[in-house]
């Protein structure tokens, strides 16, 4: 057990620091971005006086390093300083956005991976049959049409032609769970497609690979039926790799959703992000982009440590 | 043991006519069992043996009405209890597999899935197929892993697979075969992967269940002296096809066949000793451990003398292939010093100059891992001639045509790959890539473990012959007696990292022994079907040896 614990703290010791070297990128990359917040503010016929006393208001005039260290010790308060554009605190003007992605990306996770999973499942217990075939044109069309595209048709389909769902969603923190769940019915179907393919073909190459094992040929040899060999034998032994694309495909549907969340005009974090560059909302972009990073690398710890975990050699040693 | 003593002929537990089936290699169909009829009678046990291809473990598994993949019956007959199985569906098989017929397999260690406690796969024959409840499953499984002395039975189920020893393992699986008490069992080599101090305990337990539930069992084997203990009856097999058949006894004392004769005479190839004078390899105090973990290796000091043999003896795990390493320079020892002739070699690999590690050259157990698959003999063997000896050229391809002659293999292998050859032509070309560096010592590892027997007997020949001709000296580590007594000059005998005892083969191989070196030459299973009652006979006698 105690193997276990080292190896899990050294990955979080090594997801932190990932998580510092790319906070420094993101400083860098936002630094580097052409124009200025300062004239940006005050439009083109601004004096050189009154940009200068704007720089020097909003701390533009120091050099780069401190003001990354001012902004990291800020982050680490949980402060990601005012937005530029409003003039509000950031961290409340994100905490709305972010439930709303969080909602949605739970929402779309809940149907895509079981289902996923069941999918790669049924398809390796019957490859080759027309099931498996369909299943896998089926994904592998979904996923090789752009996700705006997905969006679009399903808008035509089942907003406009229909009119089962709206094109539009549109929820706020005060609506029944019902309704929210209707709201975001189609951008959280758009996303099950993009996703499932990669889960499932995982799912499915995994099990088809380890039923050439000699365990199953004993599972076999015992006389238990296909589904229960699949179930019990295979799927235990997959769980590494599926985990890991599962967990991919999880952080997609959070710092992935920018696309889908601003066809459906939907008020999540994906859309504030896109609004704040158009605004040259720096501290906000910021915000966003350490959000989305602090997501996956979070996201990827968990699948590293669920595969440490699900190894029975390594939790329950000789 | 056979139970004939019901009037008249019993019909048959299980009746295998004409069976034919098909193997599919590189795209070709071919038939690789060519027509066999067996009867097996309750209670009897019959012997399968036969090399690699003999098309052994395909008829055991047909007995299932199994086929592995890339494998098809096309033909015959395979009648359990009244039943063809073959004209039955799957689903109907199904209700026969584990609960009617069971199987044991070679590695358990592969066969038990790793993810679940060793008790759940127990139990899950027994209630998948109906015939108890859990709570019963669990109270006999307790009592089978008894019955197979198993340590600590009642909680021995708790455990993973990883967490039990080989042998151990290859008990718990008899048990969960034991599970549904089938009236068939299915051996499939059960103790070919297993050390001969494992190997015995395995047989033991596998004779007395057997006998305890009286039921019947085709136990495939290569190993004759194996199969003498157990079976009724034995059925030799070659390519798919029958050389003979008999009752054990009349088998071992009367073979037909010459093909049986000589798997019979397989373990008689023995050297003389020859001492050796000058030292070539001389290893002093040696003592190393893989990192952050126990000592592998304790305080070992060995002598190979120049153009001689020196075997090194034990079971998994007595360190003998981390011997090999550390004198290769691919594990640094902790303490004591090596030296080749009078020259010390420096600890690690990377501070050993070109001709250092030209002289001492390594062959292995498995060539399948050994050779690259991607490479054709041509460059498997001219690789080293042009590192160590610069040969380029037509200098090198002479050398290598020279060296195929030597190890006895045809010219036209030269452009082949090695999954073009069979196992004991592999072994060949790593004997040649060895040779090819014009080495002072080879160390072998367990270089014909892998190999049937027939085959290793060839090699081992090779090798001697080799050695007269050019004079290099062999480590040879292996963990069968056989093969020491076909090569060796000298023993060392090693445990848990140790070396119990060392000598020339004849003062090692005589008593008296020390203990350990007994018990590994008590193990030693002889072509005799009295063998194994004996020995356990004598232990029991002998109050913990």
């Amino acid at each position: 057990m105690n193997k276990v614990l080292v190896m899990v703290a050294q990955r979080i010791a090594l997801g932190l620091l990932t998580l510092f070297v790319v906070s420094a990128i993101i400083f860098l990359a936002v630094e580097l971005l052409p124009g200025d917040i300062a004239t940006e503010i005050l439009g083109q016929t601004a004096t050189p006086e009154t940009v200068a006393a704007i720089r020097r208001e909003l701390g533009l005039d120091q050099p780069a390093y401190i003001r990354y260290f001012e902004w990291l010790l800020g982050v680490v308060q949980g402060d990601f300083g005012r937005s530029l554009a409003t003039d509000r605190e950031i961290t409340e003007l994100i905490g709305a956005r972010l439930l709303n992605t969080l909602f949605l990306a739970l929402v779309a996770a809940a149907v895509s991976v079981p289902l996923a999973i069941g999918l790669g499942v049924m398809a390796a217990l019957y490859r080759n049959s027309t099931f498996d075939r369909s299943v896998n044109i089926f994904t592998l069309s979904a996923i090789s049409m752009p996700e705006f595209f997905i969006a679009y048709m399903l808008i035509l389909f089942f907003a406009v032609r229909i009119g089962w769902f709206p094109s539009l969603s549109k929820v706020d923190l005060d609506q029944p769970l019902f309704d929210r769940l209707y709201a975001v019915a189609l951008p959280a179907v758009t996303l099950t497609l993009v996703i499932v393919a990669h889960i499932m073909r995982m799912t499915r190459a995994t099990i088809i690979n380890l039923m050439s094992s000699p365990f199953i040929e004993m599972a076999t040899l015992k006389g238990l039926p296909p589904w229960r060999i699949v179930v019990r034998h295979a799927l235990p032994n997959a769980w590494a790799p599926i985990v890991n694309v599962v967990v991919i495909n999880l952080a997609y549907l959070i710092s992935g959703v920018v696309v889908v969340e601003v066809v459906f005009v939907y008020p999540g974090l994906g859309q504030l992000m896109v609004d704040s560059v158009v605004k040259r909302d720096l501290p906000v972009v910021q915000a966003c982009s350490l959000i989305f990073a602090a997501t996956y690398i979070v996201l990827n710890l968990t699948a590293d440590i669920l595969s440490i975990v699900s190894n029975p050699r390594l939790l329950h040693p000789r | 043991m056979t139970t004939n003593g019901n009037s008249g002929p019993a019909e048959p537990l299980l009746q295998i006519r004409g069976l034919r089936i098909e193997g599919q290699s590189q795209e070709i169909w071919q038939e690789i069992v060519k027509g066999i009829d067996l009867t097996l009678q309750r209670g009897e046990i019959l012997g399968l043996i036969g090399e690699s291809g003999a098309g052994k473990s395909t008829i055991g598994l047909a007995a299932l009405a199994f086929a592995r993949g890339g494998c098809r019956i096309t033909g015959g007959e395979v009648i359990f209890d009244g039943e063809d199985l073959l004209k039955l569906p799957e689903r109907r098989r199904r209700a026969y597999r584990g609960k009617r017929i069971a199987y044991v397999a070679q590695s358990a260690a592969a066969a038990f899935n790793p993810a679940h406690r060793l008790i759940d796969q127990y139990i899950e024959t027994a209630v998948t197929h109906g015939v108890m409840s859990e709570k019963q499953a669990r109270q006999e499984a307790v009592e089978l892993y008894r019955q197979l002395q198993l340590p600590d039975p009642e909680t021995f189920g708790q455990r993973y697979p990883h967490q039990v020893s080989g042998g151990q393992l290859q008990r718990a699986m008899v048990a969960t075969a034991m599970a549904c008490k089938p009236d068939l069992l299915v051996f499939d080599e059960p103790t070919t992967a297993l050390d001969v101090t494992t190997q015995i305990e395995v047989l033991a337990a596998i004779k007395d269940t057997v006998r305890k539930y009286d039921t019947a069992a085709i136990y495939i084997t290569h190993d004759l002296a194996v199969v003498a203990q157990l079976a009724d009856r034995i059925m030799v097999l070659r390519y798919g096809e029958l050389v003979e058949e008999g009752n054990t006894r009349e088998l071992l004392e009367n073979p037909r066949k010459s093909y049986t004769r000589k798997l019979l005479a397989v373990r008689g190839l023995r050297k003389d000793e020859e001492r050796g004078e000058t030292s070539l390899l001389t290893i002093s105090n040696i003592s190393a451990a893989y990192a952050r973990s126990a000592m592998v290796l304790r305080d070992v000091s060995i002598r190979v003398p120049e153009g001689r043999t020196v075997a090194v003896v034990g079971e998994s795990g007595s360190g003998k292939s981390t011997l090999a390493r550390v004198i290769t320079g691919l594990l640094p020892p902790l303490e004591g010093s090596i030296s080749l002739r009078d020259q010390v070699l420096p600890a690690t690999l990377s501070a050993r100059n070109k001709d250092t590690l030209r002289r001492v050259q390594m062959i292995y157990q498995l060539p399948d891992t050994a050779l690259n698959p991607r490479q054709r003999v041509r460059d498997i063997i001219g690789r080293p001639l042009q590192f160590y000896l610069g040969l380029t050229g037509r200098k090198r391809r002479e050398r290598v045509k020279e060296l195929l002659e030597m190890t006895e293999l045809d010219e036209r292998y030269l452009d082949r790959y090695p999954a073009e050859l069979s196992g004991g032509q592999k072994q060949r070309v790593c004997i040649a890539r060895a040779l090819a560096a014009e080495p002072d010592l080879i160390i072998c590892d367990e270089v014909t473990s892998a190999l049937d027997q027939l085959v290793a007997e060839h090699v081992l020949r090779l090798l001697l012959r080799l050695q007269r001709e050019l004079k290099v000296s062999y480590l040879f580590i292996t963990h069968d007696l056989a093969t020491v007594n076909a090569i060796a000059d000298d023993v060392v005998v090693m445990c848990e990292g140790r070396i119990v005892e060392q000598g020339p083969k004849t003062e090692v191989f005589t008593p008296p022994h020390e203990d350990y070196t007994q018990i590994l030459l008590d193990s030693v299973p002889e072509m005799d079907p009295d063998w194994l009652d004996r020995v356990l006979e004598e232990r029991k006698t002998v109050p913990a040896a």
